[in-house]
């Protein structure tokens, strides 16, 4: 499946290495959550990049405690009309300060590229090709939101209280 | 009226864009069925049982005449001819093709109108009692506030994915008439004792088959943090609420089986993470959505016009005016109620030319404005006393006076098997009969206010439990049988109804019911006594003894 990042389409620096694998000296690896919290201090100490697959059905705030050294979290999308990631981006980008590449993975596809953009996704696993290159599209197809989310863009509010301020000075 | 400003047409617009897009690809076979669902439910497109059905939000149930012109317009252009009110404050058309959808859509767009979430499993249209504004004692025009949180909850890119669908409703009055307490929030405004405007949060309340009274999670959350505490609710629910059924999904059930001092708990603590932050409304942000609410420039009239004086030795005007005028927060003017329930007609229908006409009657009579009410009625809510005359005789040409609101013959009731793909049991032949037998007027005065809600099926989109006597239709062995309940309401006192014994025969329920009216009439303590408040004191026995002694 193709992945975009920050809005290009790339290669996938990451190795996925599955639980009963050993994990190669070096180079980025994609673990799972279980795997990851076995011995989170030890793998976060590792000199490559390590990312983590996390369920929608657990708490992100369990990461809390390593997520500077984290450069990559996933989160799952196991259909796309289960939302739980969406707020788990949220309070990772939002609240926790992440920072890191946070990755949406599962049935990914374009006409939810919008909210997962401003929900601070800047990785998508793309489930279909066709949605890929149509990236630029759907991000751009909305130029107002009326909710303010950590994408940077003022929400309708916001940018009224800007008018009427400007207006009454 | 709220006026839409280039922000607020821009997204309108865009969601059209992207729905014709969408379209596009389903058509071109782009997206599968399976893709395009969610998306379609979510601007409001329904396959039903013989075509695609469109159910077009009117938020917090305010039309202006151009909005209601239009929404003619569709229905003649698109569909067959008539639209369908229902009780969320919605309209519903229901034989329209999907290659005219993105085209019907870009008409209503033209006048501020969208269909976006009006289905799905997202933040739905919010409600608001139809009398906002306009009734005496509100602590104050609740609909600045719904309209703040319809903005805020369309196209949330957070909560477009929840657990399933997820109801507002807002009141700021103490007799509720927006059904608070059946809805997944309940929103009543309300003052503290320092003076600030505020809210009362409800939570947990719906029908369908768990049915549940909502809770009070918080007494009073203040006006600017209504958005980040709502915000946390919502992200609680999408956390936690049950994927693994949906018949268990709803935020009712989750409140349900956490309890509802956990659950506020943990509202708590997703609240103490996003408090104060950017969804704190300040005093611009809430002034900006006020000033475009625009009212109309009323005049000093007098309360007793000799116009009304007049009328008043027509039986016809008076047994109208009793019913479906209300008093006004403004002297000298009235709140008029519209019935959508002719007797043997479908409660909720209007044709193309009753709204075009009623639009014309609004310019004429109402400052250009209309209200769609959850009881599926209209109402012209800035009427001059000195008009209503004028206007009686106008909607008496045109088949919307009947004098039955809020009478026994004013009854709510679900599309059914007629339309919808997942009743089981038909609501609208229902309800025709049961309007026939209560049309007679006086019979009907003298039972007093009844409310009877239908559905066709446990999901209860006709509020069966709590219609004073409700009525839910269910299948054994491919024949149509209804249960009957009474004693419920979805008022400040807000009750489900408690099941008066085995369901009945099609054939029989209009009998049964007549058979509880005349119960009421022998047992109610005085004329005054409600059928509902005559449930309460009763109990069901003698209802049910009424029913079954000869059955």
């Amino acid at each position: 499946m193709p992945l975009v990042k920050n809005g290009q389409i790339v290669a996938d620096e990451f190795a996925a290495v599955a639980d009963d694998a050993e994990l190669p000296a070096a180079g980025s690896v994609l673990i799972s959550a279980a795997r990851f919290l076995a011995d989170p201090d030890s793998l976060a100490a590792r000199n490559s990049p390590l990312g983590v697959i996390w369920p929608n059905n657990r708490d992100v705030a369990e990461l809390k405690p390593w997520l500077d050294r984290l450069a990559l979290i996933a989160l799952v999308f196991p259909t796309y009309k289960d939302g739980r990631a969406h707020s788990q981006a949220r309070r990772l980008r939002e609240i926790y300060g992440y920072r890191g590449e946070l990755r949406a993975t599962g049935q990914v596809l374009r006409d939810q590229f919008t909210f997962l953009v401003r929900n601070g996704f800047d990785a998508l696993d793309v489930r279909k090709e066709a949605d890929a290159h149509a990236f630029g599209e759907a991000t751009h197809r909305y130029t107002e939101f009326y909710q303010p989310t950590g994408d940077g863009h003022r929400s309708a509010l916001q940018l009224r209280r800007q008018r009427h301020l400007t207006s009454a000075s | 009226m709220y006026a839409y400003d280039d922000i607020d047409r821009a997204i309108v617009h865009e969601r059209v864009d992207e729905f014709r897009d969408q379209v596009r690809r389903r058509l071109s076979g782009e997206l599968t069925e399976d893709e395009f669902k969610p998306l379609r439910l979510m601007n409001g497109v329904y396959l039903q049982l013989h075509a695609y059905m469109f159910r077009v939000a009117i938020p917090y149930g305010t039309l202006s005449s151009d909005q209601l012109r239009k929404l003619a317009h569709v229905a003649r252009t698109y569909d067959r001819g008539y639209g369908h009110f229902t009780t969320r404050q919605n309209i519903q058309f229901n034989w329209i093709a999907l290659k005219d959808l993105p085209d019907a859509l870009a008409d209503l767009a033209e006048v501020g109108i969208h269909a976006m979430q009006t289905s799905g499993n997202c933040t739905r249209n919010v409600t608001a009692d139809q009398w906002a504004g306009v009734a005496p004692g509100e602590i104050e025009d609740p609909r600045v506030w719904a309209e703040i949180l319809r903005q805020h909850t369309a196209l949330h890119p957070e909560f477009s994915f929840l657990p399933r669908k997820f109801k507002f409703a807002i009141t700021a009055s103490d007799h509720d008439r927006a059904a608070i307490k059946i809805h997944d929030i309940g929103l009543k405004l309300v003052r503290n004792d320092a003076g600030d405007t505020g809210f009362e949060v409800l939570v947990g309340g719906g029908l369908g088959r768990s049915p549940f009274i909502g809770r009070t999670i918080k007494p009073f959350v203040a006006g600017r943090d209504i958005l980040s505490y709502i915000e946390a609710i919502l992200r609680v629910y999408n956390q936690y609420g049950r994927r693994d059924n949906i018949y268990k999904a709803r935020i009712k059930i989750l409140v349900h089986e956490l309890g509802i001092e956990k659950f506020a708990a943990e509202v708590e603590q997703a609240w103490s993470e996003i408090a104060d932050g950017p969804l704190t409304l300040d005093d611009e942000m809430i002034e900006d959505i006020r000033s475009r609410f625009v009212y109309p420039a009323y005049e000093e009239l007098p309360a007793e016009p000799d116009e009304l004086r007049a009328a008043a030795g027509d039986a016809r005007f008076e047994a109208w005016r009793a019913n479906s005028v209300a008093p006004h927060r403004q002297d000298g003017y009235a709140i008029v109620t519209l019935s959508l329930k002719p007797a043997g007609g479908a409660p909720g229908d209007a044709t193309a030319e009753q709204m075009d006409a009623v639009a014309d009657l609004a310019d004429k009579y109402s400052f250009g404005e209309i209200r769609v009410g959850h009881e599926q009625n209209l109402v012209l809510p800035h009427v001059a006393r000195r008009d209503l005359p004028a206007l009686w005789a106008a909607l008496d040409g045109l088949g919307l006076a009947t004098p039955n609101v809020g009478l026994v013959s004013d009854i709510i009731a679900c599309p059914g098997l007629d339309y919808c793909s997942l009743a089981n049991a038909r609501s609208i032949p229902i309800a025709q009969e049961l309007s026939r037998r209560f049309a007679n007027p006086d019979t009907a005065a003298l039972i007093g206010r009844l409310h009877i809600n239908i559905s066709g099926c446990i999901n209860a989109c006709g509020h069966h439990h709590v219609g004073h006597i409700g009525i839910l239709g269910v299948e054994k062995n491919g024949e149509e049988f209804y249960q009957i309940t009474i004693g419920g309401r979805a008022d400040e006192g807000a009750e489900l109804g408690v099941l008066i014994g085995p369901a009945v025969p099609y054939g029989d329920v209009a009998d049964v019911i007549e058979d509880i009216v005349e119960a009421y009439l022998s047992l109610r303590q005085r004329p005054d006594e409600l059928f509902v408040d005559a449930v309460k004191r009763l109990g069901v026995e003698p209802f049910k003894e009424r029913v079954y002694a000869t059955r």
